[in-house]
């Protein structure tokens, strides 16, 4: 009998639970990631994860739940998945804590939650202000014991290139490059499931990790599966800016009660303990009463550019507003937010102990990816799965806080149990799959390299890279205008024929981080249009995409899901309706109960 | 037009494990909290030394930019350290920024840290669940067992408590105190505890726990405040309790 294989591209949580689903059914995983799997870009998660346990005696209901992400979501995700993940998450908070995820604590033993953006309850599991590192560790530890007993292979230090598509349009394996010895090889699979995660480098700046630029997604993308919402950036309100990188004030210091506001008098002079409570602008607590601190982010977010750009309230004329935790007790600050305390004092020099934090919202997250079929994280090529952030299906128009945690782990678990289901039901596994069709990929891929590193050129690939992140951060995140994506999509059009006459500093072949940039560029050039077009054609504003000039949410003619296409080298758009079956969308409002 | 501030740094570069080093300069103009990664993306951006010489961009290892991901590890000013979180206005200048000496080195700053992954397979630092179906809630664990494990759990498995170790070296193959700290939270916890024997044993033979000669370097170098030295007596007693007890019940 033929023995199938599975492949997991991406060792962040969703990819990890994927190889440990398929290793649990005893099909073997290869599992490739950029940099060791301990080290991948979940671990800057901090908050927590969401599950309604009703822990704290609330009705707290995995209904409830449902309601607040598809809300909070502006009514653009499909919602059966969403309704099972929610029902699923208590589950899964459980299997955490069966592997020995060191959560925080009530006296009774019990596991503690805390409140969050866009929900009433305390919902949140949490470990400290570090869950996200806690929560991959626990997977991670899975898998090694996996990889000890035989049933994963790791491929640490290998980036993705592109998948291995035969006659039939069916995946038979991946393209990969060793980053060591920069050589490039196929790895023949029944099913190759994604988990790629985000792409902030599209951006230039932003929270997320130096592997997170889309180049995967994009490189799938190119290859003919499609691309959905992508015009659906979550920027997050609170960030420490930065030049190599904007690091998160995580919502839990809100959800622990941490207060947003900036002095009233825009010349003041004053340290901020000594402006009394009279002269302080809790913004967010006047505008949004019901759910004050903690409205969703896409709400905070505008808020705050709100009170820079046009009440011109800034901290000292700057693009900063204040976010005080300095009011709460040290021991519980110590106990439940050290780990982020101690990012904004080890690079600011500031304990936010004692002054309050200044912070600017930055790019965080990507709500559009990889468009999956709703029912089992399929692609539309047969073979190829996603789940995690770097596909499109569980958050809408906009991410709760806290549900990334719980949509990675749910959606990587139902990806390895169906390319399982996949790849035992499939007639003709790999190994059928014509030797010729491997070679004509990988050769294909190593001419890309051949002439990235032989071509003479006068451009910088980091160069053309942070102007990219420019374009993006100042015209396609917050505020959006039909002529600025306008300019901003000519613009990369421009970037893409520079890259053209790109000149790489570094011609050898041993671990040469600049070829592999160069090939990361090119992809996120790709995507970005595909965001911005996305954002240019979508004349509405729901969830974090928002045009003044369309200020409100369009159901009667944009309640319907973005599916981008790659047709003759371009980028197409055409539309799918929202499966509304459960919850008939209403109008979405934070400054009363819903 | 006043001159711009200069920051200048010396790089120990090495093209792969078989080549021979040496050290570059250059000089980069200096920005508010520029940390050593800035200076990195600098030089990728205009590979040219101090002496206008044109060089390739540093290979080195980073990620998440905010000392969680543990990537980042180099010697920098002859401190094992982030690169992410030094800050150039708190380090002499010139910066000297070098590779960690105790894994094989790949290329200029990076290194394979393979040895710590490996590690933490032999000594078995997993809860070992049944499987991830429904199998309902965990055990109980107390605030206080909890305050205990969660700062162990912080292991960024950087490697700067093995570069700072003397029993670290070509003659000894100590795991190291990161691996022996990561016993201590399985064997805390109540499933873990389980399996404590198991991970004893495996390090009670060659490079185990007794090989630390107590020179406590490595809680100083621990990027996350880990406390290692504790770990490593807890455990060492652990191990030399169960030693004991298996000579006495033959």
């Amino acid at each position: 009998m033929r023995q199938p294989k599975i492949i997991v591209v991406g060792g962040g949580l969703a990819g990890l639970m994927a190889a440990i689903r398929a290793a649990e059914s005893g099909i073997p995983v290869d599992l490739f990631s950029i940099v060791p799997v301990k080290r991948s870009h979940s671990v800057c998660a901090q908050g927590g994860i969401n599950a309604a346990k009703n822990q704290k005696g609330e009705g707290d209901t995995t209904d409830k739940h449902f309601d607040d992400t598809i809300y909070g979501g502006d009514f653009l995700a499909n919602q059966p998945l969403v309704k099972r993940m929610c029902e699923a998450a208590p589950g899964i908070i459980d299997l955490l804590d069966r592997m020995g995820v060191m959560f925080n604590r009530t006296p009774e033993g019990l596991l503690d939650y805390r409140r969050f953006g866009g929900t009433l309850y305390h919902r949140t599991a949490f470990a400290g202000a570090t869950t996200g590192q806690q929560l991959l560790y626990a997977l991670d530890e899975q898998v090694r014991r996996h990889e000890a007993e035989g049933r994963v292979k790791k491929f640490e230090g290998w980036t993705f290139l592109s998948a291995v598509i035969d006659e039939g349009e069916i995946c038979r394996g991946i393209c990969a490059l060793d980053l060591r010895s920069m050589e490039v090889k196929t790895f023949p699979a029944d099913a190759a499931i994604f988990a790629t995660g985000g792409i902030g480098a599209i951006f230039g700046r932003s929270t997320n990790s130096v592997v997170c630029t889309g180049s995967a997604q994009s490189a799938l993308f190119q290859q003919g599966v499609d691309y959905a919402n992508g015009e659906f950036i979550q920027v997050h309100p609170t960030a420490i800016p930065g030049e190599d990188k904007l690091r998160l004030m995580s919502e839990s210091a809100r959800g622990e009660g941490g207060r947003v506001w900036v002095p009233r008098n825009p010349r003041e002079k004053r340290r901020p303990k000594d402006i009394p409570e009279s002269e302080r602008f809790y913004f967010l607590e006047e505008w949004y009463p019901k759910y004050g601190n903690l409205v969703p982010r896409d709400i905070a977010t505008r808020a705050i550019h709100r009170i820079v750009y046009q009440e011109k309230l800034g901290l000292d004329g700057q693009a900063a507003v204040y976010l005080d935790v300095s009011h709460i007790p040290r021991e519980i600050l110590n106990r439940k937010l050290e780990g982020i305390l101690e990012i904004y004092e080890k690079f600011l020099g500031v304990d936010p102990r004692e002054e309050p934090m200044k912070v600017f919202p930055g790019m965080h997250y990507t709500m559009g990816g990889i468009w999956v079929n709703g029912e089992d994280q399929a692609t539309n090529v047969p073979g190829i799965f996603a789940a995690g952030e770097c596909e499109y299906q569980y958050h809408g128009a906009n991410r709760l806080g806290a549900n990334s945690l719980v949509s990675c782990i749910f959606g990587g678990g139902l990806a390895g149990t169906s390319a399982v289901k996949y790849v035992k039901n499939l007639e003709k596994g790999a190994t059928a799959a014509a030797q010729a069709v491997y070679e004509s990929e990988r050769k294909r891929q190593e001419e890309k390299n051949q002439k990235l590193i032989s071509q003479e050129g006068s451009e910088n690939p980091i160069t053309i890279w942070r102007e990219l992140g420019d374009l993006m951060t100042e015209h396609v995140t917050v505020t959006r205008t039909n002529k600025n994506l306008e300019v901003a999509h000519a613009a990369i059009q421009t970037l893409q024929d520079r890259y053209k006459r790109i000149n790489l500093s570094d011609r050898t072949r041993w671990s040469n981080q600049t070829l592999n940039f160069a090939r990361e560029l090119e992809n996120m050039l790709i995507l970005s249009r595909v965001i911005t077009l996305g954002a240019l054609a979508r004349n509405e504003s729901r969830g974090a995409h928002y045009k003044p000039e369309f200020p409100d949410r369009d159901d009667a003619n944009w309640l319907k899901t973005t599916r981008a296409r790659w047709l003759n080298c371009d980028v197409q758009l055409s539309y799918e309706p929202v499966d509304i079956s459960l919850i008939k969308p209403r109008a979405r409002r934070y400054d009363a109960a819903k | 037009m006043a001159e711009t501030k200069q920051v200048v740094v010396k790089i120990k570069r090495q093209a792969g494990p078989k080549e021979p080093s040496r050290w570059e300069e250059f000089s980069l103009n200096w920005r508010p909290s520029m940390n050593v990664i800035i200076c990195l993306r600098d030089i990728a951006e205009n590979p040219v030394t101090s002496g206008g010489q044109k060089t390739t961009p540093v290979t080195y290892d980073s990620n998440c930019l905010e000392e969680i991901c543990g990537s980042c590890a180099m010697l920098i000013n002859g401190q094992a350290r982030m690169a992410c979180s030094a800050l150039v206005d708190h380090l002499d200048q010139p910066i000297r920024i070098e590779p960690l000496t105790k894994f094989p080195l790949v290329r200029d700053l990076s290194v394979d840290r393979q040895f710590m992954f490996d590690s933490l397979k032999r000594v078995k630092a997993w809860i070992p669940i049944d499987g991830t179906y429904d199998l309902g809630e965990g055990p109980r664990v107390s605030p206080e067992v909890q305050a205990k494990g969660y700062p162990l759990s912080h292991c960024i498995t950087c490697g700067n408590c093995l570069e700072v170790c003397p029993q670290v070296n070509q003659h000894n193959q100590f795991v190291g105190a990161a691996i022996v700290s990561q016993v201590r939270l399985f064997n805390m916890h109540p499933t873990g505890a389980m399996n404590k024997r198991e991970r004893l044993e495996a390090l009670m033979g060659p490079g185990g726990v007794q090989e630390c000669a107590n020179a406590q370097n490595c809680v100083k170098a621990c990027p996350k405040n880990i406390p290692l030295t504790e770990s490593i007596a807890e455990v060492n007693r652990d191990a030399w309790k169960q030693a004991l007890l298996g000579w006495l019940l033959g």
